[in-house]
């Protein structure tokens, strides 16, 4: 990996901080001209040339005084070139305010058009472009660097997902109190699913692009403000901040990917670690557990611990039985697996692990645990098999090192 | 906005087998005469089994008629109702609602509306 020159460092810096604007001002940006507009599809593609206009414009003009009237301006003229033609324009253009109103006193619009874009109606992969479009304020081309896709490939995704939005009249507002639970359920995944997929795609080796573990983190500390009462919520946050929390200690030298076990524990964030502990107590308060509590306090667990060798994992093996109640999917039943091999030894959790390979034969973990233990039972050869199957299921550049070093591959 | 909701029973065979109690028949009427009340239901039927289903097609270049529905399946369409309702998430409340949901798949579709 070569050295950036200082150009691009500047170049990196400025973009940085539009992908910070775009990220306060594109969702109530959006937010506001669907609910003038009362057309989704026709609003979201105006911020996303406001946005692409912006992105034209400030890195050589500068970045404005006021960006959000600059976007709201931008995404006015944008209305005017598209309307030119069409009966009644001016009537539609008096509808969009030449200002972004004072958000004073206002509902929170981006609250609507979170739950909007993560409707269940809508398919996974469309919800998590449509959300990092429409409330983040990325570009298609952003999101395509993201997720190690093409453009062309994330805009068809976006099109769908507003084609379905209009065409089955997905209504744009905050689910009624029957349906919070479970609506809230989907948005929380596409949150977990974005903060994974900026958190493990860490240490790859694309140059500009948005961290999306940070836009996952700063979405769900929006999303816990507007909702307070909502203790998931605050686990989901809680449990992002934890992770975050240990960023430095994970990537090594050449961004290579270091275990927690291997960890230098001085390098973690222990202010950001007392303080998303709190925030899970705040929250279990409230007396309504669920899964991303759970795993907050696991996470909690390992991040209290001064050593690994001082983890308390009889904590961590009862906390996981509880997350199986609420999640019992083969991959919590994994990681119960890796807690169980410190309370009662490696042939138990061999024995647990076992019993998931019909669920889990395609999962690069799974192979990964098994060798792991198979060489802690002294069975090395079967070990290094394990290995391999891994190495062949995981395409991360910093998994596929880890892997490959402990097998003498290189 | 009108939606169809098609009623699809997960297993044809499995389903006829079950007496109208087990079927939870009478509350399936009480659940369709209520949105006909409310004046939601504005149309549906419910089909008779998929046996008596024929399906004509084009082939070789001409209409080629044959026995059966158009795809053989363990699913199959018990029947429908065309709901008049504000918007998706009103047609999915009331899909979630539907007595014998524990032996059905709901499709809910837009219909669309000309004019």
């Amino acid at each position: 990996m070569g050295s950036a020159a200082p150009g691009n460092d500047a170049n990196a810096a400025t973009h940085a901080a539009i992908g910070r604007i775009f990220r306060e001002e594109a969702g109530r940006l959006t937010g506001v001209l669907v609910r003038l507009l009362g057309d989704f599809d026709e609003a979201e593609d105006l911020v996303q040339e406001a946005l692409l206009a912006a992105l034209e414009h400030w890195p050589t003009e500068g970045i404005p005084h006021r960006p959000g009237a600059w976007l709201m301006t931008a995404a006015r003229r944008k209305a005017i070139d598209r309307w030119r033609r069409r009966a009644r324009y001016q009537e539609l253009l008096a509808q969009i305010p030449a200002e972004p109103s004072d958000a004073s006193g206002e509902p929170d619009d981006r609250l609507r058009l979170i739950f909007t874009c993560c409707h269940p109606a809508i398919a996974r992969e469309g919800q998590l472009a449509l959300t990092l479009r429409a409330v983040l304020g990325l570009t298609t081309g952003e999101i395509a660097r993201a997720f190690l896709s093409n453009e062309a490939t994330i805009a068809q995704r976006i099109v769908r997902a507003k084609r379905k939005i209009v065409e089955a009249r997905i209504p744009y507002r905050m689910p009624g109190a029957e349906d919070l639970t479970a609506r809230l359920d989907e948005v929380l995944r596409v949150l977990y699913l974005l903060f994974n997929e900026g958190y493990l795609s860490a240490g790859g080796t694309a140059a500009v692009r948005r961290d999306l573990a940070e836009d996952a983190e700063w979405l769900t500390a929006l999303l816990a403000r507007l909702l307070p009462a909502q203790p998931e919520v605050a686990g989901l946050l809680a449990l992002i901040r934890l992770h975050r929390a240990r960023e430095r200690a994970r990537l090594g030298a050449e961004g290579r990917l270091i275990l927690l076990q291997h960890q230098d524990r001085s390098l973690w964030d222990h202010a950001l670690i007392a303080e998303a502990v709190v925030l899970l107590e705040q929250a279990s308060r409230m007396g309504r557990p669920g899964p991303y509590q759970v795993q907050a306090a696991i996470v909690a667990c390992h991040a209290e611990a001064r050593s690994w060798e001082a983890t308390d994992w009889p904590q961590i093996l009862a906390l996981y039985d509880v997350l199986a109640r609420f999640d019992p999917s083969p991959v919590i039943a994994l990681n119960r697996a890796i807690a169980l091999r410190h309370v009662a030894g490696p042939a138990a959790a061999l024995a647990a692990v076992d019993t998931l390979a019909s669920a889990l034969e395609r999962y690069h973990l799974f192979h990964a645990t098994r060798a792991e233990l198979l060489r802690a039972l002294g069975r090395s050869a079967e070990a290094r098999e394990a290995d391999l199957q891994a190495i062949a299921l995981t395409a991360n550049p910093a998994e596929r090192a880890l892997l490959q070093e402990r097998i003498g591959l290189h | 906005m009108k939606y169809m909701l098609m009623f699809v029973q997960t297993d044809e065979k499995a389903w006829e087998k079950l007496s109208p109690a087990e079927q939870n028949m009478p509350a399936i009427e009480r659940w369709f005469g209520e949105h006909a009340q409310a004046g939601r239901l504005v149309g549906g039927n419910q089909l008779r089994p998929a046996r008596t289903a024929t399906t004509v097609r084009w082939r070789s270049g001409q209409p080629v008629v044959t026995d059966g529905p158009f795809v053989e399946a363990k699913e199959n369409i018990g029947g429908y109702g065309i709901f008049e309702v504000p918007d998706l998430d009103t047609a999915i409340a009331i899909a979630k609602t539907f007595p014998a949901l524990q032996h059905h798949i709901v499709e809910v579709r837009p219909i669309v509306e000309r004019g």
